[in-house]
Order: C-alpha cells, then sequence, then structure tokens
C-alpha cells in the first residue's frame, strides 16, 4: 500500500527556529515602520510612538493572568452539573 | 421586477420536499434551493409587499430595503455553503432543520411586522434545537433542551411586549423601536437574550458545541446574526447597547482563554464578535452601524469557516478538545490552511474581511470620542488573537504532536471551506462589492498606511506575548474542566429547587397525606358506627371531628360557589 503523505516541515528544529527568526525581523520592522508612516487619530494617544505594539503586547499579557485568576474561580471538574444532579437523587 | 414568493417560503415550504428525493437529485435539489433564493432575492424590489390581513391587522412578509437585503444576501449565501459542507450527512432531519432554520432567519429579515417577525422567531428556535438534539447523544439532549429553555423565556419575553405594543400603538408594523416603556423594554430583552448580550449568554456556549457538526455551521450564522439585523432596525444608537457591546467583546474572551473545547471556544468567539457588532449599534452613527453590518457579513463567512474546519476534525477523529489534539497539520493541510485564514480574518489581519469590517466600528467609536470603549475594543481585538486567532488553531493543527494519523474530510466539506475561505481574502483584498449593498453610503478608506501598521503592531505584538507565554511556560494548560458561567446562577438554584422538591417537599406532602387518610378513615368509623368510634382513642375523635368540619367547609364553599 502507498505510505500516506504526511507533512513534517515543523518537526525540524532548524525550520522551527527559521520561523522564529522571521516573526522577529517582522516585528523589528514593523517597529521601525513606526516612525516613518504618517499618523492620522482621534485620539492623542494614538500618535504616541509604538502605541499598538504596547498595548497589544499589554493586552495579552494581562489577558492570560486575568484568565488564569478567572480559572481559580470558576474552575469545576468536567461533570460538575452531573454530580451536583446525582447529589440530588440520592436525597 | 416581478416579487414572486419570500424567500423565506422557497426554504422552509422547499426543505419538506427533501426526503420524497434520492441519490444526486436529493444533493441537486439542495444546492438548488438557495440558488432559487438569491434569484428571487435579486429580483425583489425596494418597498413593502407580500401583504396579507390577519384579522385586524396587516402582516407584511417583505419589507425590502438596504439593510434587510445585505443580510438576506448573507444568509443565502451561507445556507448554499453549509449545505454543500453538510451534503454527505444521510440524516434529512437535519436538512430540514437547517432549511427551515435559515428560513426562519430570512423570514425575519424580511418581517414588516411585529406578528410575522415573531412566529419566524420561534421557528428559528425550534430548528436550531432540532439540530442540536440531531446530534443524539445524551449531553447534546440535555444541552438543547437548557437551549430551548432559554429561547422559551426571550420568545415569551418578545411576545410579551409585541402584544402590549400592538395594544398601545395599535399597529404591529414596526421600524424604529428604541427603549421608552415596558412592552419596548420586553421586546428589547427577547432581542439581546438571541443577540447573546451579557448575562442572557450562556445558551450559546453551552448549546453550539453539543450540535451536530454540519449543524453548528448554520448555528453559527443566523440566531445571533438575525439578532444583530434586528437591533439594528429596532434600536440603534440606544447607549446602553454600546456599553453591553464592549463589555461583551471583552467577558468572553477570558473563557476563551482557559476553555478547552475548541467549538466552545468558538462559542465565546461569538459572543466576543456578536459584541462588536451590538457596540456598533448602540453607537448608532452611519459608520459605526456600516460597522456592525459589514462586520456581521464577514463574521458570519469567516466564523462559519472556523466551524468547518473544526467540525472537520471532530468529524474525522471523533475529537475537539484541545488537551486531545495536535499536530494534524500533517495529515489535513488543508483543512490547516483554510483554519488559520479564518483565524487571520477574525483578528482582523490586513488583506483579510476582518480587517476591511471591524475597523470601521473602531473608527466610529473614535469618532464619537467613546475612549472607555475604544480601549475595551483594542483589548478584545487583541483578546481575539489570541483564542480564536492562534489558539484554536494551534492546539488543534500545530502544538504537541498528538499522534492522531487521519484524512482530509470529504470533498464536499473541503469545496465548502474552500469557498469560505476564498471569500475571507476576497474581501479582505476588494471589499468594496460588500461597502457597495451596506444600508449607508461608504466614505471609509480601510488600507490608509496607519492603520495597516496599527493593526499588524497590536496583532504581532500580541502574539509575540502569546510566544513568550507559551515558550516560559506561564501560559495556562489546556485542562479538561467546565467552567462556570452565569448560568450557574440559574441551574444551581434550579437543582436545588428540584432537590427541595423532592426531599423536604415530598415529605410534607406525605405527611398531609397520611393526614387526610387518618380523617377519612375516622369519618367512615363514624358513619359506620358512631357509638363504635366513641369507644376509641381521643385522637381518633378529634381527627373525626376535624374531618366533619373540613367536609362542612368544602360544602358551604361548594354551595357558595353555586350561588
Amino acid at each position: 500500500m502507498k505510505k500516506k503523505r504526511e507533512l513534517t516541515f515543523l518537526d525540524s528544529p532548524e525550520n522551527r527556529a527559521k520561523i522564529m527568526r522571521y516573526f522577529y525581523i517582522t516585528l523589528l520592522i514593523l517597529l521601525i515602520l513606526d516612525f516613518f508612516v504618517p499618523k492620522h487619530g482621534h485620539f492623542s494617544w494614538e500618535l504616541a510612538p509604538e502605541f499598538f505594539a504596547v498595548y497589544g503586547f499589554l493586552a495579552l499579557v494581562t489577558l492570560t493572568f486575568i484568565a488564569k485568576a478567572l480559572r481559580f474561580f470558576v474552575r469545576r471538574k468536567e461533570d460538575y452539573y452531573e454530580m451536583k444532579r446525582k447529589e440530588g437523587h440520592h436525597d | 421586477m416581478i416579487n414572486i414568493v419570500p424567500p423565506a417560503a422557497i426554504f422552509i415550504i422547499g426543505a419538506f420536499l427533501i426526503p420524497l428525493l434520492k441519490g444526486r437529485l436529493k444533493s441537486l435539489y439542495m444546492l438548488l434551493l438557495p440558488v432559487l433564493a438569491f434569484i428571487d432575492l435579486l429580483n425583489m424590489a425596494k418597498g413593502k409587499y407580500w401583504i396579507v390581513k390577519f384579522l385586524d391587522y396587516n402582516l407584511i412578509f417583505g419589507r425590502v430595503d438596504n439593510l434587510s437585503m445585505v443580510f438576506g444576501y448573507i444568509f443565502v449565501l451561507i445556507t448554499f455553503i453549509g449545505i454543500i459542507y453538510a451534503l454527505h450527512v444521510k440524516d434529512d432531519v437535519q436538512h430540514i432543520a437547517a432549511f427551515c432554520y435559515a428560513g426562519g432567519a430570512l423570514g425575519i429579515t424580511f418581517a414588516g411586522d411585529l406578528f410575522s417577525l415573531y412566529v419566524f422567531w420561534e421557528i428559528l428556535a425550534i430548528a436550531s434545537v432540532i439540530l442540536i438534539l440531531a446530534r443524539r447523544t445524551d449531553r447534546a439532549c440535555k444541552a438543547a433542551f437548557r437551549y430551548f429553555l432559554w429561547h422559551f423565556f426571550g420568545g415569551s419575553c418578545l411576545l410579551a411586549g409585541i402584544i402590549l405594543y400592538v395594544y398601545k400603538r395599535g399597529t404591529p408594523e414596526f421600524g424604529y423601536i428604541g427603549l421608552s416603556d415596558l412592552s419596548t423594554y420586553l421586546i428589547f430583552i427577547g432581542f439581546c437574550l438571541n443577540a447573546v448580550v451579557f448575562p442572557l449568554h450562556p445558551w450559546l456556549p453551552d448549546a453550539y458545541p453539543e450540535a451536530t457538526v454540519t449543524g453548528a455551521v448554520f448555528m453559527s450564522a443566523l440566531t445571533t446574526k438575525s439578532a444583530v439585523y434586528i437591533l439594528a432596525r429596532t434600536f440603534p444608537g440606544e447607549a446602553i447597547l454600546a456599553w453591553a457591546g464592549a463589555f461583551m467583546t471583552c467577558y468572553p474572551i477570558f473563557y476563551a482563554v482557559i476553555e478547552n473545547d475548541m467549538r466552545r471556544v468558538l462559542g465565546y468567539s461569538i459572543i466576543n464578535q456578536v459584541g462588536f457588532m451590538v457596540c456598533g449599534i448602540g453607537i448608532g452613527t452611519q459608520l459605526a452601524i456600516n460597522g456592525a453590518v459589514s462586520h456581521a457579513f464577514v463574521h458570519i463567512i469567516y466564523k462559519a469557516l472556523l466551524f468547518m474546519s473544526t467540525g472537520a476534525v471532530l468529524h474525522m477523529t471523533g475529537k475537539i478538545r484541545g488537551t486531545d489534539l495536535g499536530g494534524l497539520y500533517k495529515t489535513m493541510p488543508f483543512t490547516a490552511v483554510c483554519c488559520i485564514i479564518a483565524a487571520a480574518s477574525i483578528s482582523g489581519f490586513p488583506l483579510t474581511s476582518g480587517f476591511t469590517t471591524k475597523s470601521m466600528t473602531l473608527t466610529a467609536a473614535a469618532k464619537q470620542h467613546l475612549p472607555i470603549i475604544w480601549f475595551m475594543l483594542y483589548y478584545a481585538s487583541a483578546g481575539v488573537l489570541h483564542h480564536a486567532g492562534i489558539k484554536v488553531p494551534y492546539f488543534t493543527f500545530f502544538g504537541e504532536d498528538s499522534g492522531i494519523r487521519t484524512k482530509e474530510p470529504p470533498i464536499n466539506m473541503r469545496i465548502a471551506m474552500g469557498i469560505a475561505a476564498f471569500i475571507c481574502i476576497f474581501l479582505g483584498v476588494y471589499p468594496y462589492p460588500l461597502y457597495k449593498i451596506l444600508p449607508y453610503p461608504v466614505d471609509y478608506v480601510p488600507y490608509t498606511a496607519f492603520h495597516v501598521l496599527s493593526m499588524l503592531q497590536l496583532l504581532m505584538f500580541a502574539a509575540l506575548a502569546f510566544t513568550l507565554l507559551i515558550l516560559s511556560g506561564y501560559h495556562p494548560p489546556e485542562m479538561r474542566a467546565v467552567n462556570l458561567d452565569t448560568d450557574w446562577f440559574l441551574r444551581l438554584p434550579g437543582m436545588e429547587f428540584i432537590r427541595l422538591c423532592k426531599g423536604p417537599l415530598i415529605a410534607f406532602g406525605s405527611f398531609i397525606d397520611k393526614g387526610i387518610l387518618k380523617v377519612a378513615y375516622s369519618v367512615i368509623s363514624w358513619v359506620r358506627s358512631p357509638i363504635l368510634a366513641m369507644r376509641l382513642t381521643p385522637r381518633a375523635i378529634g381527627l373525626g371531628i376535624l374531618g366533619v368540619l373540613v367536609i362542612f367547609i368544602l360544602l358551604s364553599v361548594f354551595f357558595m360557589m353555586i350561588i
């Protein structure tokens, strides 16, 4: 039987490193472009240098940590509601 | 122009002919229905028609203007794509339900009076319940029941509001309603429930992931977006909607981060996206309404594509949890690419449809000088990138290799995904066909250097944060768990109530039963032999007297009622 074709591009560490390198270069270019692109905005902070980069980064970091804290409060076992219902049956 | 028949009728009546056909003819027929509906739409002139007299009122099945046409087009388009995706399904019930569902959405879109609106509203709810039940699992059955209860509540509010509204104004015709008296608040609650406005939202992440693979595609498109349409029609510029919408964009993203079921993540993501639209409607300027409507249009396509690609994974592997998946790009590259295109679109990357539409709402918030809302919307934009943009494709197709080896889904599924992916890119590169059909003239230029750069910076640096968090191990791992939402406040008291009924209330009831039996026995013994009964214990005598008294009271009440 013919062996199934499989993509293994991301299995090699070199390829992964290459992708990361392109990713960081893109980020750098975006930071540099910020100084050359004509800006227009309705709020003063939109015109501040690198505002959106900083806001995007901070947004995701805070999002992750708030979500982690939220998990502490709202996380229950997968069968939480089923167990609650069963408790009712035993009464 | 000839207005032959309402497009809703094509779907709803056409649906019931499906079981009569077989094989390829059936497939062809199902594909033909949306095409017919589309031709019908193209021939529909603007105005009000298909008016039917009902009691003293006029039912209007064709209120056609720019706003209703946009939604008409997209509902027909997504039905076409959804049906292609579902062609391999042999279960006729699902097909009938899907067409009735889409028919309901089209009916809502073109309804010019509240009575016919309500009927289509309920058709929509019932058809969608069937698409959940059709999964035929115990979980789906229970979720469908809860879903039905929510919509029953929303529908009841709506109906009560409509009755009050018509009673007061004398006509069921409606246009702009606006919040003023009780009737409008009730109608508003009914609409908001379908538009997943907090805290009336938990039905969506609860029920959608339990729907069938193909049913979820329709569900992601129709219920919430028809509610968005109706809010844009009836409550534009309502300040409370702007705030509710902004809150909706932020609230679910935290849940999406910690959710494990990929289709449930997408459910939370729908709330987030509808939040942008509701916010736009609340802002209410022409630019904001255009933003909301165009966002609804493209959102239907890319969210359906996300549901299609994750659905394809569920269809092929039977698994959907982030903890069970990973590395599927190796064997499902086409599905992975489609998922990435949808993920890029929903995140709003330039050259995708999310960028050319969502940015209108963002700009509208800025133009109206609403800084807090503006910050919330941008925060949520970064959040979208996290859960829908990266998390779904990453944990499904990349991430740690789960060892699952499968293959691409059936050809019809791939074609449907391909069409949706093409539209995502096409409207991102060339949004003008969409801009042309929006309710208000568009003088918005999406592709300025600054727009592109600011969005790219926001998204790419959010992606950088995600990468660093994953690499450093700070990112919350995928876990099998249930995360409590506002429905906890209903479900737990509900369960406690049933417990109360089963325990103390039943005990109380049986106590009363026993008491009455005792009374009855003593009455019988009195009647049979008063002297013998006199010899019984004093307690029995007391009960006997009580019994006679009760009978006396009952008889007197009975006679009073007769007189």
